[in-house]
């Protein structure tokens, strides 16, 4: 097993955060390795940032993503910026309100699968925008199984703030069992 | 325990490189950190900043780089281990205080996290510009050590090695990591304090009317006592003599600087590591430090598989030189190239050149920054014929 994954969206997302939470689940809490890069500019908040994982069996020599298996993009420019890559049967997921692409197929990025999900509308609904990241989050594991769910919530309760574990688990499993209509 | 006020965090952590750095040098002792943020090595005085205050140390954001240098030599000569980081500007203000400290043979660990430059350059991107500056950015002629981690979990163990490296032959050791290995999350593992080697700079035992902070002996590394130890001391930048009193005039001078060289060039083997892979029958070496060494990997590997007998030699000092090393590799029966990537335009492989002599075509395979090489750039530098 062997997968590149891009979290990409805007600075303040927490995209780097769901980066790095998958990425701890597959190497401290499954037997697998994982290595996290990431893109951001000289400003952090609001401005376009990408967190790159690549999750394996073995371990990883090259430390950057070389084809992209998973994209999840919670922004249209970080889904513009990265659709170019994908490999022929890559999954991407979006949040459906911001990134435009996310209603068809009508870009016809190969036979790419598109998965959308209203992830801030769902964490607004749970009382907090900023956990829209882990709700996404929720729905990636659901989706592309890349760890267990046990893997990913243990390294959600290991990375976030004491007072919101409780907050983040919620959107997690919201995320988790998101039905797409 | 608090898991905060624990020195060593043993157990596996997904931490980037920077982070690493500074919890390996909490593992082997540094209670004193001086500083001045800069991106993209912020990370490890944020740690520094977090933890240092829970285990008895000391944080200090200075006003600019040349006081962090200069602060780090006064508290190692108060007994306590210390460091600073930085990067490309902050480093290039260093200068002076590394020549100090290399005079007064001042033990501390300096990283040096590279970025784009010239001057403030590329903020948030990797580079290998400063290899040079590195080995001779402060004026006089000196040896240094320099150490390079390829990944998060070098970047702990590394640090501990300079640490142990600055403590063993008293002067500052430079870790030249880069923006990638040092923003680079992995899975670090932390050892048992019991299992980490730790060394400790050998203090005087001589009387205290007896003692000479500059003699040295046959160890060439002086025994050191502290400032409050009781003894009494002199340490300044100027050519001294055994008592550590500015003594200016040429026999000293000459004693002092070849003793200062010699305590490298001496134990150059005792220092240098480097990592060879498939060495046996290469026809060619790709040669490589740092996150190239690691972004060099992959290409070995496909161009193995396409039948190519290629050897893989990673510098993990690539200061000193390891010279002899690399002239014995350059005889290597069948060897046709020796390959460099690095990013820069061709430092260390002014290095390699120079010790291969002629005897092996070597191929400087440069990048300007901003970036890592990809797999191609590599890959086609080896398989070209």
């Amino acid at each position: 097993m062997h997968k590149e994954m891009i979290f990409t969206g805007f600075g303040g997302q927490g995209i780097i955060l769901a980066g790095y939470i998958c990425g701890k689940a597959a190497s401290i809490y499954e037997n697998l390795y994982a290595t996290l890069t990431q893109n951001y500019g000289p400003e952090s908040r609001g401005g376009a940032c990408s967190a790159q994982l690549i999750v394996s069996d073995k371990p990883i020599f090259y430390p950057h993503p070389i084809k992209t298996d998973i994209l999840v993009a919670l922004s249209a420019e970080g889904y513009q910026k990265n659709q170019n890559n994908l490999t022929k049967d890559a999954i991407i997921i979006t949040d459906q309100d911001l990134v435009p692409a996310s209603k068809g197929m009508e870009h016809g990025v190969f036979s790419v699968n598109i998965y959308p999900i209203p992830a801030t509308r769902l964490a607004e609904s749970l009382g907090k925008k900023m956990v829209a990241n882990i709700v996404v989050l929720g729905f990636v594991t659901a989706l592309t199984k890349i760890v267990s769910k046990r893997s990913m919530m243990e390294a959600i309760k290991t990375s976030v703030p004491e007072a919101s574990i409780e907050l983040n688990l919620l959107s997690f499993e919201k995320g988790f069992n998101y039905k797409q209509v | 325990m608090n898991e905060k006020d624990k020195s060593v965090l043993t157990g596996a952590h997904f931490i980037n490189g920077d982070v690493a750095c500074a919890e390996g040098a909490i593992a082997a002792g540094c209670r004193f950190f001086a500083g001045y943020p800069i991106t993209p090595a912020t990370e490890i005085a944020e740690r520094m900043a977090e933890r240092l205050p829970h285990l008895g140390g000391t944080y200090i954001q200075m006003e600019d780089e040349i006081a962090s240098v200069t602060a780090i030599l006064g508290a190692s000569w108060s007994g306590v281990k210390s460091m600073t980081s930085t990067s490309g500007p902050g480093f290039s203000l260093m200068m002076e205080g590394i020549g100090l400290g290399i005079m007064t043979e001042t033990p501390c660990v300096i990283v040096n996290v590279q970025r784009g430059g010239p001057s403030t350059g590329l903020p948030t991107m990797v580079a290998q510009g400063d290899m040079m500056q590195a080995r001779w950015g402060s004026h006089g002629h000196y040896e240094i050590i320099a150490l390079c981690p390829s990944s998060p979990q070098e970047m702990f163990d590394l640090t501990v090695k300079a640490f142990n490296l600055s403590e063993l032959y008293r002067l500052p050791v430079l870790i030249m990591a880069d923006e990638v290995v040092a923003h680079m999350t992995e899975k670090v593992v932390i050892p048992r304090p019991q299992s980490l080697k730790i060394i400790n700079r050998r203090k005087t035992t001589v009387s205290k009317d007896k003692y000479m902070p500059y003699a040295a002996g046959a160890r060439i590394v002086p025994p050191i006592a502290h400032a409050g130890d009781g003894y009494h001391i002199h340490i300044t930048g100027l050519t001294h003599n055994e008592m550590g009193y500015p003594q200016i005039d040429m026999e000293t001078h000459q004693r002092l600087v070849k003793r200062l060289i010699d305590k490298i060039r001496v134990n150059i083997d005792k220092i240098t590591i480097i990592e060879e892979d498939g060495m046996n029958n290469a026809e060619v070496i790709v040669c490589a430090y740092g996150i190239s060494a690691r972004t060099s990997m992959l290409p070995v590997k496909l161009a193995r598989k396409k039948g190519m007998r290629v050897g893989m030699l990673k510098l993990v000092t690539p200061w000193p030189f390891p010279e002899q090393k690399i002239r014995k590799i350059s005889r290597i029966k069948g060897l046709r190239r020796i390959i460099v990537p690095e990013i820069n335009y061709g430092q260390i492989a002014l290095e390699v050149e120079r010790c291969v002599a002629g005897r092996q075509k070597v191929i400087t395979l440069p990048h300007g920054g901003g970036g890592t090489h990809n797999v191609e750039e590599i890959l086609d530098a080896i398989l070209d014929n």
